[in-house]
């Protein structure tokens, strides 16, 4: 009978997971690929945003999508009759990707793209990340930008209730701002609150439904995609 | 929430460390889990069970889990004082210009193996 003996081993949990995104954002960036990751609650609007986004900007890069965001792939679809190339990713049901899981969808999708005769390098490469605002957000995907879309709706208070989300984005679009008039949603109270917790992050209000004024995001776009 | 990849996570972990020390068998495993870290230890006994389970170097293994304070660091006044009691305001100063030291973090503390 073996003798159990107390190991100690004091790592940190995330640790490994880390050093796995930075791993490969340091391929990303020498690949010329640049990797965003969207998050945000289910129906804030990324799927809709990401469509009109390669309408925008299909001329100028290259680029695809990796749906996360449930394991059925209709999202995958509508971006997929945006004329995009898009893959479905398995996150057998988890809440969040992490490293590792982002890495393999980015073979996959080289993969794919290969078979079909297609450059399998992309300019942009876009995640849509499971619709959650708490679970993505602890996990460092290796992504080179994290993007968060808070809906009117869903109200200015969310940066004071899921910190963590706003704390890791650089960018927040506030989508939906065509039924602004409809909801006691205060622009400059939610940047207030963003800044509190991310002095950094940027604000864009948005309204992905008409387009309007989505050409702040895609200027941003286009310089993470210059370098 | 996120409990089952934090499991996922711990079980790769503790399978390379097994590899490196030449172990076969783990009987506990000890987390220690930040005040804030947001993760529910009932959630993650769950998740343990299903996971370790599956794992030849793990069945049957216990997860135990130890809380660590949370620590908030005020810029105003250079003070610190526990995060869940007070939250994002000083108790000192009454600045709201702080933030958190520590209380968010996930260590493998230690295991017990053979
Ligand atoms: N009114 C309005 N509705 C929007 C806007 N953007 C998206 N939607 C709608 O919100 C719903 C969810 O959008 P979707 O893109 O699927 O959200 P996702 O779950 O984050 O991918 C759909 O019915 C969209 O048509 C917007 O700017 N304004
Ligand atoms: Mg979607
Ligand atoms: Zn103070």
């Amino acid at each position: 009978m073996d003798e159990f003996r107390v190991i100690e081993v004091k790592q940190n949990v995330m640790a490994s997971n880390d050093a796995e995104a930075d791993e490969l954002r340091a391929a990303l960036a020498h690949e010329g690929t640049t990797l965003v990751n969207l998050m945000s609650s289910p129906g804030s609007g990324k799927t809709t945003t990401l469509g009109r986004t390669i309408g925008a900007l299909a001329r100028e890069m290259s680029i695809a999508v990796m749906e996360a965001d449930i394991d059925s792939d209709v999202d995958a679809r509508t971006i997929a009759a945006t004329g995009a190339d898009a893959i479905q990713l398995h996150t057998g049901g988890m809440c969040h990707l992490d490293a590792d899981m982002c890495r393999q969808g980015l073979d996959e999708l080289a993969d794919q793209l290969t078979h079909s005769g297609k450059d399998p390098h992309r300019d942009l490469v876009f995640l849509e990340n499971v619709g959650n605002l708490v679970c993505p957000a602890e996990f460092d995907t290796g992504a080179t930008a994290n993007v968060a879309i808070l809906s009117v709706p869903e109200g200015d208070d969310k940066p004071l209730k899921y910190p963590l989300m706003f704390e890791v984005c650089d960018l927040v679009l506030v989508n939906k701002m065509d039924v602004a008039p409809y909801f006691d949603f205060d622009l400059a109270r939610f940047e207030d609150n963003v800044r509190s917790r991310n002095p950094k992050a940027t604000v864009i209000p948005i309204c992905a439904k008409t387009g309007e004024g989505m050409d702040a995001w895609y200027d941003w776009l286009r310089s993470l995609v210059r370098g | 929430m996120h409990e089952l990849g934090i499991v996922f996570h711990v079980i790769d972990d503790i399978e390379t460390l097994g590899r490196e020390n030449d172990l076969s068998r783990v009987s506990s495993v000890t987390l220690e889990l930040g005040e804030v870290s947001g993760v529910v230890p009932s959630l993650l006994q769950d998740a343990w069970r299903w996971a370790a389970d599956r794992s030849d170097l793990l069945r049957g293994s216990e997860l135990v889990c130890e809380s660590t304070p949370a620590v908030t660091l005020c810029d105003a006044c250079g003070r610190t004082y526990g995060t869940v009691e007070h939250g994002r305001t000083c108790p000192y100063c009454g600045s709201g210009d702080t933030h958190l030291l520590y209380g968010r973090d996930m260590t493998i503390k230690q295991i017990e193996a053979c």
